[in-house]
């Protein structure tokens, strides 16, 4: 039988170098304690800063898609998900409800449009209850500067042509961009954003048609 | 160890050893943020505070830190600095932080913070350390902000446009717009503008120094009689 002869000493670390190890451990240790209280510090004191930071722009820009007097009701939180495939979203939908008295006044989707040319669309899309658009707004996008970017309000009032239209006006098929047959303006020098936008807008029509009943329910208890 | 005295360290920072036209460090924040002038002055502002932060406190600790964990520790302090920066920004400047993006956490990896932290704050003492960092902070900001409103000016015919995100809207004031017929260029704005304006900072800076101070900016020649 063979005799394997292997010197393993030079596993076994001397008495300095383990003691070095030890050492340098401790150091990390401690370097990461204290860099993990400073940071527990900072959150603790910035957290309610940016929880309201994280509500304002999206109040301004629910405001710009349903006016504050239509709804008395705390809209931020009044929400539900829906996860629906005709909405071609890549996640869940957030539904913001408007209640007045509480009887239901408009619903809000936050709908995302992934066939823009540069990416993702973020949109608001107001529909009233009587399936009449409140209003749109985009909120954010990945399009071209001074081509893609009308769809924005800064840049041009091409976003607000789509106020007080239904899946009546115009009619279904008319719903695309006039390369396409339909009724709305393109931009010349981009087709792809305003058609990814009249789709996604032509979507949440069609969806709320046909989920209006169940958007709406729950309703909120009623106050003893 | 020769010390240094102040006012080489400022000059140093500013002009002669500037980050970003003469190290060529910190090259993707640069380009990626420079679209207007108070992106880049904001940009440049939080990494001056990191930078600052991070050497003093690696200054302090030089001592005690073994050279073979040194690495891991400079880049968990220049994180957890990182991560203060992008908190508060995000609590008190929020429109900015949000305009900035991805950026400020990026700031972890800008070569500038840890070559600093390498080259210098772990061999000096705290008060020259902290100079550098200032130095060395504000000469990037310089090339940031000054960056940033060339490729505005060119490429969107505005100056400050965005300054009510870092002062408020009584700043708004300050807003510079060129007039109507000026078209502006979009390549500006774009990336490959941030390329050619930084080639041209960098040509301007290297003959400002060739004419000023008659000094050939190729280290590599040697003069001989």
């Amino acid at each position: 039988m063979k005799q394997w002869r292997v010197n393993v000493r030079f596993l076994i670390p001397s008495n300095e170098l383990v003691h070095t190890m030890v050492q340098a451990a401790w150091l990390l240790g401690i370097f990461g304690a204290v860099g993990t209280a400073a940071l527990v510090l900072t959150y603790t004191m910035t957290k309610e800063r940016i929880e309201i930071n994280a509500r304002v722009p999206l109040m301004r820009s629910l405001q710009q898609v349903v006016s504050n007097d239509r709804y008395d009701n705390e809209i931020t939180t009044d929400t539900l998900e829906v996860y629906d495939s005709s909405l071609r979203s890549s996640g869940p939908v957030t539904v913001y409800r408007a209640r007045k008295g509480g009887a239901p006044a408009a619903v809000v989707f936050t709908a995302v449009a992934s066939d823009g040319y540069g990416g993702n669309i973020k949109l608001l899309i107001g529909i009233n209850v009587d399936g009449t658009i409140s209003g749109v707004r985009v909120i954010s996008h990945k399009e071209t500067p001074g081509l893609g970017d009308k769809i924005e309000i800064d840049r041009s009032p091409w976003i607000t042509k789509f106020s007080g239209r239904s899946l009546r006006d115009p009619e279904t098929e008319d719903w695309a961009v006039k390369k396409d047959g339909g009724t709305f303006d393109q931009f010349s020098g981009a087709t792809i954003t305003p058609r990814a936008v009249v789709s996604a807008i032509k979507r949440a029509l069609q969806y709320y048609e046909i989920h209006r009943n169940m958007l709406f329910s729950p309703l909120p208890l009623l106050r003893p | 160890m020769a010390t240094l005295s102040y006012s080489h360290i400022i000059h140093n920072g500013l002009w002669g050893n500037n980050p970003n036209l003469v190290q060529i460090l910190g090259m993707c924040p640069l380009l990626a943020t420079t679209t207007n002038a108070v992106n880049g002055l904001g940009m440049g502002l939080a990494t001056t505070l990191v930078l600052f932060g991070s050497n003093i406190v690696i200054s302090l600790i030089r001592d005690y830190v073994s050279s073979e964990i040194r690495i891991p520790i400079f880049v968990l302090i220049i994180a957890s600095f990182v991560t203060i920066v992008d908190l508060s920004m995000n609590a008190y400047v929020n429109d900015l932080y949000k305009m900035l993006g991805i950026y400020i956490p990026l700031i972890v990896v800008n070569c500038i913070i840890i070559g600093r932290a390498e080259a210098f704050a772990s061999k000096h003492g705290i008060l020259t350390s902290a100079m550098d960092g200032l130095a060395m902070g504000f000469g990037t900001t310089l090339v940031l902000t000054t960056l940033g409103a060339i490729r505005e000016l060119v490429g969107n015919g505005t100056l400050f446009s965005q300054v009510h995100m870092m002062f408020g809207d009584g700043a708004r004031g300050l807003t510079l717009a060129l007039p109507e017929n000026f078209h502006p260029a979009l390549v500006g704005i774009l990336p490959p503008g941030a390329f050619i304006g930084l080639a041209l900072l960098i040509a301007l800076k290297n003959a400002f120094d060739m004419r000023t101070f008659r000094v050939s900016v190729d280290t590599q020649k040697v003069v001989t009689r």
